[in-house]
């Protein structure tokens, strides 16, 4: 049973970077592989301003968040506006370059070593039937599930998340109603590194932080988004517990070097099986 | 249809030549022999992806696939290095068609999730199979590589070996820019749906392109295990996948220049880079930025501009 | 074009020119997962090479140091290696960090007849010896057999391992497996994890249904201090032994509480000031310890000891051979007697380690701090 505790924190954090995909994905048609740095960043940010400048919680937090949306938003300006032919493939190895350059400058200003942050709350062990959680584990579960919601609300109810919305399923339409198309890639930009810097800042004290762990957070939301069916909003989140679960679940089975390659091969049978992924249209009608 | 470009032809042959009556110093000829790999295997990404719209993410498991299965038959069943290295580009080629048929049905970011996905498998397997692979420790009884009785080792002579290779996969890449099959395959990525309509069949088109393509990279990686005398599952992993995607787009999608000019480029780079190495990782991301952002059709694209300049002038 | 061209070929030559008496190599994987090991290691040999010149050098001449970063992949460390040989013109080199990177370049060195002396444990990278291959870490196996002596006089038989997928980890995994053989201790579970997994409790929930008397866990990097979190929260009632591969503060500082009561493997650099005054070894630790720390701002690792070795048992080689390749090999086989940060050294013909079991001592992580268990 621990697999299913353990797989569910770690897959509300490939659902948290899903999400991130899916917003871009919606609204540029392209895989920002970047999302991953997005994630290592949140964690080296909490960590500065906790551990180096030593601003409370509740003042960091919202302090990341805001540097979060400004790093999206640039981000979108230095790297994908400016692309001159901005064709699907140009736009994907634009986003390669820019993880690569973020990582880069991740290593020069905070170092090569793993970084500590402390806990948010008491530590502490929950027990479950057949397993345990920390009290740490279950924040991040919490936070995500909580940013998740508050997203899809967000999506449905205020116009900004409609005008995403008109976006995605028309873009010529959307801009002859008066959306500013451009201003809402920006937008989504924003968002996603905003996500990524939520599943940074939970995530921390118990990862720590590593200039490099964007990659394989990457790597996973992808795969998470893929197999909920990409720019489906519920199917990311699904995709991303999914694979959390699937991970724990091979390496308490089977011998755990080849967990990895499980939780891979689960994917490509979905994907032979169901092409759009688990719960992809052809075009979903949704965020 | 185009003619075959003799004089693209006859450069390369001239620099690789030059190459070798100038170049005496090992260093630099080992870098000109890694280059040279790294040039056949973001060609072939380039053919996928340039020609067929294939995004495989999975090239540097064909890669490594090619490098293992060449060493490890050379060395458990006696087999002379050269024909293992044929068995291996087989397999590898097989196994791209089993792979494929299945995969190559799936389109776009699905189709790259699937290729980067099946490296991951390979990746594992490279590394947990170590009664056969050696596991993450390496495989360390390569046999010294023999071609027909002669026997190649040192930088020199691996060049000639290597530099040769090259230039026949350089030519088979020029024969098939200007056949028929090169038309199809960009029709197909122009419009599938246009291409069906005149009765090509895709899929079968995909998955030929798509199979011969990992035949030909696990060649080159058997000849690679030959040539470093070791091997181990880092030198296959995604990243190598990823750096392939760069030196082809660096050097411009599409045409046969476009690999090898990106592929030596990115391969000196970091050369120059190592005073710098903190910077490294930031200069080599701002490089492939700068190339992209201002630079669509890559280097090669920039090149022929120029060239194209000064010979209408 | 054609200037950048040339600034580039400006570059290699200036870079490539000035002939000092005395050019040392060094590689070392400063970036990538190994780094944890490499950045000591590196600003180790920095230290000792600037300290050096300062002093006059070695005979009178000053040493230049080549060092290239191997990024922990073996096709970058065999590179750089015929970089340092073609185009440096290296009398000798130290390192890699890394077990699989030494292995890459093994043959190299007989080829080019360059002295290699390398920071990583691999029984491979000396046996089959090669004339021209060193290695100043202790092997694997020494780091066991501490392990499985003390878990015997314990009276603990059943024991559970939990390995990195990486060339540490899979060395370490070897020696656990064919130890135990011999010393008739039973392998009760053999689990893996990946250096960047950040969730081991699957692993260590299937280890803990076999009921272990001891669990050892070889890794480097924050994944070990995981498994010490993870461990923790899931209340296994069994020993949890690490490898040397966490001797740092570091691996404390992540671990935190977690980290109490951990047993572990290490050379006796992290227990310095706590040595009796009666050893050897004290004096040396503490002035190198001493250095390092005020120098760099940091806590030392018994990994830029492997530096350190490496610089002197070189630099003693120099002194009394000089250049000459052969003559330095030779007078690097009668090295005896050096008392370095892991052991006493004594290299002959046959070994090119020259370190015993005595290299290691345990450690237990008590209050926050390394404690001497038995010297």
């Amino acid at each position: 049973m621990q697999f299913i505790y353990s797989g569910i924190t770690s897959g509300s954090i490939f659902a948290l970077v899903a999400l991130g995909f899916n917003i871009i994905y919606n609204t540029t048609g392209i895989i920002n592989f970047a999302q991953g740095e997005f994630v290592m960043i949140g964690g080296m940010l909490i960590y500065t301003l906790l551990s180096i400048y030593g601003i409370p919680l509740f003042m960091a937090v919202p302090v990341a968040l805001l540097l979060a949306l400004i790093i999206g938003i640039l981000f979108d300006k230095i790297f994908i506006k400016l692309v001159k032919v901005p064709n699907e493939i140009n736009l994907i190895t634009v986003t390669i370059a820019a993880a690569t350059i973020i990582r880069g400058l991740a290593m020069v200003i905070w170092g090569r070593n793993t970084l500590n942050v402390s806990g948010y709350i008491p530590y502490s062990v929950i027990s479950f039937p057949g397993g345990s959680l920390t009290s740490n584990s279950l924040l991040v579960i919490a936070v995500s599930l909580l940013t998740a919601f508050s997203l899809s609300l967000f999506f449905k109810k205020s116009s900004l998340g409609k005008a995403f919305r008109a976006c995605y399923n028309d873009k010529m339409a959307a801009s002859i109603c008066g959306v500013d198309v451009g201003h809402i890639r920006m937008l989504a930009f924003g968002i996603a590194a905003f996500l990524g810097v939520v599943a940074g800042i939970v995530t921390a004290p118990i990862t720590y932080v590593t200039y490099t762990d964007g990659v394989m957070v990457g790597l996973k939301g992808f795969a998470a988004a893929i197999l909920g069916g990409l720019g489906n909003f519920w199917g990311g989140v699904a995709g991303g517990l999914l694979l959390g679960i699937f991970e724990g679940f091979f390496a308490s089975i089977l011998p755990s070097g080849y967990k990895d390659a499980f939780a891979f091969l689960i994917i490509l049978f979905v994907l032979f099986l169901r092409p759009m992924g688990l719960f992809g249209k052809k075009k979903a009608e949704r965020l | 249809m185009k003619k075959i470009n003799y004089l693209f032809l006859f450069t390369i042959l001239l620099i690789l030549v030059l190459t070798k009556l100038l170049i005496k110093n090992e260093y630099y000829l080992s870098i000109v022999i890694f280059g040279l790999f790294n040039a056949i295997n973001a060609s072939c990404f380039n053919i996928l992806l340039g020609y067929t719209g294939i995004i495989s993410l999975g090239q540097g498991a064909f890669y490594g696939i090619g490098a293992y299965c060449a060493v490890i038959t050379a060395a458990s069943y006696g087999i002379s290095p050269s024909i293992a290295i044929l068995m291996a580009s087989f397999f590898s080629g097989i196994l791209a068609f089993v792979v494929g048929y299945p995969t190559l049905r799936l389109h776009g970011h699905y189709l790259a999730m699937a290729t980067l996905g099946f490296g991951m498998i390979i990746y594992v397997f490279m590394n947990e199979m170590a009664f056969l692979t050696g596991g993450p420790s390496g495989f360390l009884d390569i046999n010294k590589f023999t071609l027909l009785g002669m026997s190649i080792y040192g930088e020199s002579e691996f060049y000639i070996f290597v530099a040769s290779m090259f230039f026949v996969f350089v030519v088979m890449f020029e024969l098939f820019d200007k056949s028929f099959l090169a038309y199809k395959l960009k029709f197909i990525k122009e419009s599938e749906f246009a291409s069906k309509s005149f009765g090509i069949n895709i899929f079968r088109t995909k998955l030929l392109t798509f199979s011969l393509v990992a035949a030909i990279t696990a060649f080159n990686g058997g000849v690679y295990a030959y040539y470093a005398g070791f091997i181990s599952p880092v030198s296959f992993n995604f990243h190598y996948s990823i750096q392939l995607l760069t030196m082809a787009i660096v050097g411009g999608v599409g045409s046969v220049s476009g690999g090898i000019v990106g592929a030596a480029i990115l391969t000196a780079l970091p050369e120059f880079m190592t005073a710098i190495e903190d910077y490294e990782m930031v200069l080599y991301g701002l490089f492939l930025a700068v190339t992209i952002i201002f630079l669509p059709e890559g280097l090669s694209g920039l090149f022929k501009k120029i060239v194209g300049k000064n010979a209408s002038n | 074009m054609k200037k950048l061209l040339l600034i580039g070929m400006l570059l290699i030559f200036a870079t490539g020119s000035s002939f000092a008496e005395y050019r040392l190599g060094a590689l070392f994987s400063t970036t990538g997962p190994a780094s944890f090991l490499g950045m000591p290691e590196k600003q180790t040999l920095e230290m000792l090479v600037e300290k050096t010149n300062k002093n006059g050098g070695i005979n009178g001449e000053k040493i230049e140091l080549f060092m290239y970063d191997t990024r922990g992949v073996d096709a970058e460390a065999r590179k750089k290696f015929i970089r340092l040989v073609k185009r440096d013109n290296v009398n000798a080199v130290i390192g890699p960090t890394r077990s699989g990177s030494t292995l890459a370049i093994k043959d190299l060195a007989e080829k080019f007849q360059v002295p290699l002396l390398s920071c990583a444990s691999s029984d491979k990278i000396i046996n089959p010896l090669n004339k021209y291959v060193f290695k100043v870490a202790p092997s694997d196996k020494h780091a066991v057999r501490k392990i499985y002596f003390y878990l015997k006089t314990k009276g603990m038989e059943n024991i559970a391992i939990l390995t990195a997928q990486n060339g540490f980890g899979d060395s370490g995994r070897d020696a656990l497996l064919s130890e135990a053989e011999k010393m008739g201790l039973n392998i009760v579970a053999d689990e893996k994890f990946r250096d960047n997994d950040r969730d081991m409790t699957s692993q260590l929930t299937k280890i803990s249904e076999r009921n272990p008397d001891a669990v050892i866990c070889w890794g480097v990097g924050p994944a070990p201090a995981i498994v010490a979190k993870n461990f923790k929260q899931l209340q296994i009632e069994a020993e949890l032994i690490m490898s040397h591969g966490v001797a740092s503060k570091k691996f404390i500082e992540l671990a935190g509480d977690a980290a109490e009561g951990i047993i572990l493997p290490a050379g006796r650099l992290l227990v310095a000031e706590k040595l009796p005054d009666s050893s050897k070894f004290k004096s040396m630790l503490v002035d190198y310890k001493n250095e390092y720390e005020s120098t760099f701002g940091e806590s030392v690792s018994t990994f830029g000891g492997h530096a350190y070795d490496a610089f002197m048992i070189i630099k003693k080689a120099l002194l009394t051979a000089g250049k000459d390749k052969e003559k330095l090999i030779k007078s690097m086989e009668e090295i005896t007697d050096y008392i370095g940060t892991y052991g006493i050294f004594n290299f002959s013909k046959k070994d090119h380690n020259g370190l015993d079991k005595d290299a290691f001592i345990l450690i237990e992580i008590r209050n926050g701090d390394w404690e001497l268990l038995e010297s």
